[in-house]
């Protein structure tokens, strides 16, 4: 990435360390939970290299259920497994993690409180060109409305791993939402993951940004360019959509004056909601979203159908612009 | 008094159970509650090894699971008259505040329940679950499921057939309600549910029939199941009952599926059934 000097030394101690896509970090995350970890059990519906899962079964295949294509199945399974105190990692595609299996997800493990991880990959526009059917941009929302349910979404490699072990320590369902294409490493390999406790990216005083999965990275590179035009910026990264750190968004706001949320899902439902419902209770103030505007999405390059559905870097940048213009 | 005159007399009771919470609360499932009346009673009263008290996670003991949550009066009449929660509670059976809910649940925490169940088709791959987790802590206690006929149209029950057989959950027994009935009339009429022993065969399973309101048929075939486990096939009984067995103008029909009956049928349909354990 052609800023990558820059945000350098914007950053701090996140720096960008190389490329690798947060299902990597998936794979790694679980293999060594499972080397710590011994009922920890795996479940995947055809799709182990997809999800980085061949690590796992390679050391454990006692550990290790195949379903074949039967997602419904696989949700009530993994339920079962939790009932009798295994801690389940299903994976498959986040489309059929969510959408698919509502239902399974809701009654048998949702309503019934287990302890099952919802490990889902290709989430979002950037898994590019297999198209809106397996594009999901609603499953945030859809999860985020389940009670009990905790809502994950890392923005690299090293913070899908870090939250891959931490799901295991929290008792109760976990959606973990992660995605396919190689992408900037910044967050250091020691950062420890702490659920429902938003990171701090960088201080600033006129905006107040905050950003989840990928997005983090397309704000790193909006701010690099809003700096370099003597806007200061706060950059968040709200790894935990739910429970949603409303503390942070309230104290940063509340400095800043005016909110961006940044996100790899419809403007419907997902972070952008969160935080404007935060906003609307305790401290209003103008926010502008970047997400998808309430479309599907379509096949093509990552970067392409980023740039279509409004997710670059420059699109935060106009969407900084407005929201600052709008204090008043 | 031999043994199935004793579970005969225990069914009695639930059946009264059954009935009464029902009326009382105005709403509930009898018909096919009161044919699984037989079935759960010898399951909790014969069949099931189980700890005192109630632990979730099930170790060292049989466990089941009912998929077809509608049928919650028998379970909870069973579950209380087996020592669970106190029998009286059962008179709050969908009550506001109460932990016998429509369809079972372990939202409110009531013991004897580790799954909610009410919406179809997913209770036999939970029950999967619990299973291969027995396996994995070599634990070899029986996991117990019980579905509905009708339930059989979900696909769900289908990818969880398939499961079963490719992993050899030989320590699983599943039993089908094939009362022949659902809400909307005779699964003949409604969707067809075909040659269900060739089906299930088909799919790798070992295959038992049961008459599942003859309490010695009950037993022998629970039994017989038992015995059939084990074997690297996961089992199913094909449980031939009526809708509404024991209370003469509830059997025959799908009318009282989901009906609760009003005050004189509940005193005719009370005049069938003895009072064997004593009301709640």
């Amino acid at each position: 990435m052609e800023t990558q000097t820059s945000t350098d030394t914007l950053f701090g101690r996140f720096k960008v360390t190389g490329k690798k896509a947060t299902r990597d970090g998936f794979g790694t995350g679980l293999h060594q939970v499972g080397a710590t970890k011994a009922n920890v059990v795996a479940l995947c519906a055809d799709l182990l290299g997809s999800l980085k899962m061949d690590d796992f079964v390679r050391d454990w295949p006692e550990r290790f259920f195949q379903v074949g294509i039967s997602e419904a199945n696989m949700m009530g399974v993994a339920a079962g497994l939790a009932t009798a105190g295994k801690i389940p990692y299903t994976g498959t595609f986040a489309n059929f993690s969510t959408g698919r299996v509502y239902d399974q997800i809701r009654q048998s493990i949702a309503y019934s409180h287990k302890n099952v991880k919802i490990c889902a990959s290709h989430a979002g526009l950037t898994l590019g060109e297999d198209g809106a059917t397996h594009q999901i941009l609603e499953d945030i929302g859809l999860m985020k409305m389940l009670p009990g349910m905790t809502v994950i979404n890392p923005c690299d490699a090293n913070q899908t791993h870090a939250a891959t072990g931490a799901i295991a320590d929290h008792q109760g369902p976990v959606y973990l939402r992660f995605g396919r294409p190689n992408w900037p490493v910044f967050i250091p390999a020691d950062e420890p993951f702490i659920i429902g406790k938003a990171l701090p990216i960088k201080r600033g005083e006129s905006v107040s940004i905050f950003a989840t999965g990928h997005l983090v990275w397309q704000a790193m590179e909006a701010v690099t360019m809003l700096e370099a035009q003597g806007i200061s910026c706060e950059l968040i990264n709200i790894h935990t959509i739910k429970p949603l750190d409303e503390a942070a968004i309230i104290e940063s706001v509340s400095r800043t004056g005016c909110a961006v949320s940044c996100e790899e899902h419809n403007r419907l439902g997902g972070l952008g909601d969160s935080i404007a419902q935060t906003l609307a209770r305790h401290r209003p103030a103008p926010q502008e979203y970047v997400a998808v505007d309430d479309s599907f999405g379509e096949s093509g390059k990552p970067e392409e159908l980023l740039v279509k559905y409004g997710l670059a870097p420059q699109d935060i940048v106009h969407a900084v612009h407005r929201a600052i213009k709008r204090k008043g | 008094m031999s043994q199935i005159a004793e579970l005969q007399r225990i069914a009695s009771q639930v059946r009264r159970d059954i009935v009464r919470m029902v009326s009382q609360a105005k709403s509930g499932h009898p018909g096919g509650s009161l044919g699984c009346a037989d079935f759960l009673t010898a399951l909790y009263f014969h069949t099931m090894d189980r700890q005192p008290g109630f632990s979730m996670s099930g170790e060292q003991e049989d466990m089941f699971f009912l998929s077809n949550g509608h049928i919650s009066p028998v379970w909870y009449s069973v579950l209380a008259r087996s020592g669970y929660f106190p029998v009286p509670e059962l008179a709050t059976f969908r009550h506001i505040d109460s932990r016998l809910q429509g369809h079972p649940t372990t939202h409110e925490g009531l013991p004897g329940v580790r799954v909610a169940s009410g919406s179809l088709g997913q209770g036999m791959s939970v029950a999967i679950g619990a299973a291969l987790s027995k396996k994995l802590d070599k634990d070899h206690h029986m996991v117990y499921c019980l579905t509905g006929d009708g339930e059989l149209q979900e696909g769900q029950v289908w990818e969880a057939a398939l499961f079963a057989a490719h992993h050899r959950v030989d320590n699983l027994i599943v039993t089908v309600d094939w009362n022949g009935q659902q809400i909307d009339g005779s699964t003949d009429h409604v969707m067809s549910l075909g040659d269900l022993p060739a089906k299930w065969t088909a799919f790798g399973w070992d295959v038992l029939h049961m008459q599942g309101n003859d309490m010695s048929d009950v037993v022998r075939v629970l039994d017989q199941a038992k015995e059939h486990s084990g074997k690297g096939k996961p089992v199913v009984i094909l449980m031939k009952t009526e809708m509404g067995a024991g209370v003469d103008f509830m059997m025959g029909s799908h009318k009282w599926h989901g009906v609760a009956p009003n005050a004189e049928q509940t005193e005719t349909a009370l005049a069938q059934l003895a009072e064997t354990l004593g009301d709640y």
